[in-house]
């Protein structure tokens, strides 16, 4: 009796175990046949045209020049605008106002704005530049990405901070250093691995950023470099050759979608050997 | 700083003026520090005013029954949310139906079955998915998933259920390939290495004494699971799937490719439909009129309310679990 029992137990116990396998087979299988297809299609395009050609028309050939050209731009000036706000307002938080409830509130929406949709995020940009300048342009999409980038900086620059010992800003508060040396010299010192990581993360993050570039940045078929006017992006411009009719604009698609999920690859993993070696320390 | 005390008496001044300079240094920092943070909120109070702005003339012309009318004719200016609401609550509900057990399971294999040494590269596999952008989700959509659906699932679905009264109709209509159920799909393999990943990490927080004081007793794998780590972990999973929930009810490039874009409220999950984000990726840069645009706007409008209170909830549950966990660090 008592051994029938426990014997339910264990086949109760191994078929749910089972089930977990399955699923681990199941969800790991389709991102396997993802990246398969994505290999398979993208690499056949991938040449040195890729990326000395511009878009081309359909049944040209050409590359993505203009577009990863355009994606590097928006990708900077996003870059050079959010990590500063980012830093000062995450160091904010871990430094001056850990505990205060302005601290709570900031951290609070901080967090929504880290997963809110960034099709909304596209919205606000719209109404409140590409609308007063009355066109699509570079900095607008440069506004978006900035405004996705901030969240996430302020977030792991906050974590990172937290992580330094209170010991190391005492040390340095004793020695007679005001508040700003103690973070600028001590604490964002010993952090510097892991907001180099936060940094690294937004990058990647926005490298595939498609919805909101589509009615902000727009797109360009032609080369340009002026920020004032719309922009290509290579995420932009897979999108649009994807749902071409055409066979060479869908390959072009490819290769690009491939050329993207490279760069966020590479750029998490460098982030994650940065991560780790901060942890070591 | 050394010779501070030496020459105190000699020359105060450009001393007193140097620790002046100090101090208005410290304070600008702080200001800055300060600002910056004011800045976060004042990007969320402009995504508010900006979208209730935007969306006014529709907000007003169309009240509230705009959520529930399924009119969208942008030649007479009529338009009504439901049919781009009912899709985004639809397509999110079955991702996450398929994506939360399969997640569950997946950080439940790697915490508790998975050998030690395909542990970490089968974790990272997962975390390094969870960032991969969506538009690559939704291209594959589009080239491989959804023709094979339409070649070798739809029409044989569709054929073995055509007598049976509720499933006829929920598996109805032609083999198109995208729709509501191929947008479904796509969305659940885009969530579930971002829950396995959220989840695995809760499951970590489990202090291990209690799982070993558990198995001591002789439970089995699936009683510790469910009897211990779940429910200490509950909140932080809830958390993970809301958080989920939130990507996939916002979620434009990976539905886009997929769904067809139509505006109407079908019975059929295998019949194109259409997403808020969809909509707005779709239709913004055509939408002409006066009413066109703002309503498109209000659907954004709509959305942001929405996944606030999901990401709201998420965030109430994880720091439940953080305050058991033992507070932030």
């Amino acid at each position: 009796m008592n051994n029938q029992r426990y014997l339910r137990r264990r086949i109760r116990s191994a078929f749910f175990m089972g089930l977990s396998v399955v699923a681990t087979v199941f969800g790991l299988s389709w991102l396997v046949l993802v990246l398969g297809t994505l290999l398979y299609e993208g690499l056949g395009g991938f040449d040195f045209r890729l990326f000395s050609e511009m878009t081309p028309a359909p049944g040209d050939d050409g590359g993505l020049l203009n577009a990863i050209m355009g994606s590097l731009m928006m990708n900077i000036f996003a870059v050079a605008v959010g990590t500063p706000i980012g830093i000062f307002a995450g160091t904010y938080l871990a430094e001056y106002g850990r505990h205060t409830k302005l601290a709570f509130v900031v951290r609070f929406v901080n967090d929504i704005l880290l997963s809110a949709p960034s099709i909304v995020l596209g919205l606000f940009i719209y109404e409140i530049i590409v609308l007063p300048m009355g066109h699509f342009s570079a900095w607008a999409g440069s506004a978006v990405l900035a405004t996705i980038v901030i969240p996430v900086v302020v977030r792991t620059t906050e974590n990172m901070l937290l992580l330094i010992p209170n010991t190391l800003r005492e040390a340095a508060a004793a020695l007679g250093a005001p508040r700003a040396h103690v973070i600028k010299q001590v604490t964002w010192r010993a952090a510097r691995a892991g907001i180099v990581t936060g940094v690294l993360l937004a990058i990647a993050r926005i490298s595939g950023e498609t919805a909101p570039l589509l009615f902000t940045a727009l797109n360009n078929q032609f080369w340009s470099l002026d920020p004032n006017a719309p922009m290509a992006s290579l995420p932009v411009v897979i999108f649009q050759f994807a749902i071409s009719p055409y066979r060479d604009w869908q390959q072009l698609a490819w290769s690009g979608a491939l050329l993207i999920t490279l760069t966020v690859l590479i750029l998490s993993i460098i982030a994650r050997v940065l991560e780790a070696r901060t942890d070591q320390k | 700083m050394v010779d501070l005390a030496l020459s105190q008496d000699l020359s105060a001044s450009p001393i007193a003026a140097r620790l002046h300079r100090f101090h208005a240094g410290d304070r600008n920092f702080r200001r800055i520090a300060f600002s910056c943070a004011l800045v976060i909120l004042a990007m969320f109070a402009g995504i508010l005013w900006a979208l209730i702005a935007g969306a006014w003339p529709a907000i007003s012309a169309f009240g509230l029954p705009f959520i529930w009318t399924e009119i969208w004719n942008p030649v007479t200016q009529k338009f009504g949310g439901l049919a781009p609401i009912a899709g985004t609550l639809v397509t999110s509900f079955l991702a996450m139906l398929v994506a939360v057990p399969v997640g569950i399971g997946i950080a439940i294999f790697l915490t508790e079955l998975c050998p030690r040494p395909l542990q970490r590269p089968i974790g990272i596999a997962v975390e390094l998915l969870a960032g991969i952008p969506s538009i690559i989700y939704g291209i594959w959509g589009l080239f491989v998933l959804a023709p094979f659906l339409q070649q070798y699932v739809m029409p044989g679905v569709i054929a073995a259920f055509a007598d049976i009264p509720v499933l006829s109709s929920l598996f109805a209509g032609p083999p198109y390939g995208i729709g509501v159920f191929t947008a479904a799909l796509i969305l659940s393999i885009m969530t579930i290495p971002f829950i396995s990943a959220i989840t695995r990490d809760v499951f970590e927080t489990v202090p291990p004494v209690l799982k070993e004081a558990t198995y001591g007793l002789g439970a089995t794998i699936w009683e510790v699971q469910s009897k211990v780590v779940l429910p200490y972990a509950r909140s932080g999973v809830v958390g993970g799937v809301m958080l989920a929930l939130g990507r996939a009810l916002g979620e434009t490039m990976a539905v886009t490719f997929v769904i067809g874009n139509s505006h109407r409220v079908s019975s059929s999950l295998f019949a194109p439909g259409t997403t808020i984000s969809a909509s707005i990726a779709n239709e913004f840069t055509e939408a002409v009129g006066d009413l066109y645009l703002p309503a498109l706007v209000e659907l954004g409008l709509l959305l942001f309310i929405v996944t606030f209170l999901v990401l709201a909830t998420a965030q109430y549950m994880l720091y439940q679990l953080e305050r058991r966990a033992g507070g932030r660090p």
